[in-house]
């Protein structure tokens, strides 16, 4: 009687790509102090955002709360928050929903 | 204070202005009580064994609980009901210790820039655009530190009652957002 022959399987490994894939984001939350135009400049000094795109995403913070001013790596991000704490603003860091 | 103004000289863009004795002193003394309150905040950061050994720097992991510290070194994340992140409070201590003291240290040294270039007795004086970056960031630091110290949020009127004991304060806190206003006009019309 021959036993059952052990077919060899291939066995998928699938990598569950976890949540520690997913990019990061900087987010600048809406303070009574800031001026306008300070963050602006600070928009534009930092990230190179042209003017209009500055004013765009302070007007983001300014009327809803917040924005998302930038994305990536999540050391990127640390280093984006740094330098807003430096300037004054409130940014926080979180991943990108 | 005369307002700021664009002057191109030889050895290129200054940014001009004048301000009397008295106007100087008030502002030394803002700009020194906030690199004071800073200086303590990082000079009572834990020392342990592993920074001394490696020369890695580490700061406080707990926020201030000074309101203006607070301000002024505000949590690097803020975790969102319901999020992955919500559990994530050790984020924000690995990322204070880390970062706290270079914060400190910009804004530190952006106060220095502003005490160094004010003219000692008052008077006529300018300074170079990379300066006015420093003064951008040391008068916002002061007006965080005041703002949060008399409460100003979005309903805070432009004028208080006359008994109000913060008047004083908000005259000083009006005087610097006209100066940063005015210098930003200059330096980035």
């Amino acid at each position: 009687m021959m036993a059952g022959q052990a077919v060899p399987e291939t066995i998928e490994h699938t990598e569950i790509l976890e949540a520690e894939d997913r990019p990061w984001v900087t987010v600048v939350w809406d303070d009574p102090v800031n001026l306008m135009h300070y963050v602006t400049y600070i928009f534009q000094k930092l990230f190179g955002y042209s003017k209009g795109k500055a004013t765009e995403l302070m007007l983001q913070v300014h009327n809803e709360g917040k924005a998302v001013v930038s994305s990536g790596a999540r050391d990127k991000m640390e280093q984006d928050v740094q330098r807003l704490h430096a300037a004054g603003l409130w940014a926080t860091m979180q991943r990108d929903e | 204070m005369r307002k700021w103004s664009r002057k191109n000289s030889l050895s290129g863009l200054k940014l001009r202005s004048e301000m009397d004795a008295r106007e100087v002193e008030v502002l030394r003394s803002l700009v020194g009580a906030v690199t004071g309150l800073l200086t303590d905040r990082a000079d009572s950061a834990p020392q342990d064994d592993l920074a001394a050994l490696t020369g890695l720097r580490t700061g406080n992991a707990e926020p201030p609980e000074d309101p203006r510290l607070a301000r002024l070194l505000p949590d690097f994340h803020r975790p969102e009901p319901g999020s992955p992140d919500a559990d994530r409070a050790d984020l924000n201590s690995a990322l204070r210790s880390l970062h706290e003291p270079d914060i400190i240290e910009n804004k530190v040294a952006a106060g220095s820039v502003l005490l160094e270039t004010l003219p000692a007795q008052g008077g006529k004086f300018a300074i170079t655009p990379e300066q006015a970056d420093a003064w951008l960031a040391a008068l916002n630091d002061v007006r965080l530190a005041v703002g949060t110290a008399i409460g100003i949020d979005a309903d805070t009127p432009d004028q208080l009652q006359p008994d109000d004991p913060r008047i004083p304060h908000l005259d000083v806190y009006h005087w610097l957002t006209w100066m940063q206003d005015s210098l930003l006009q200059a330096l980035a019309p």
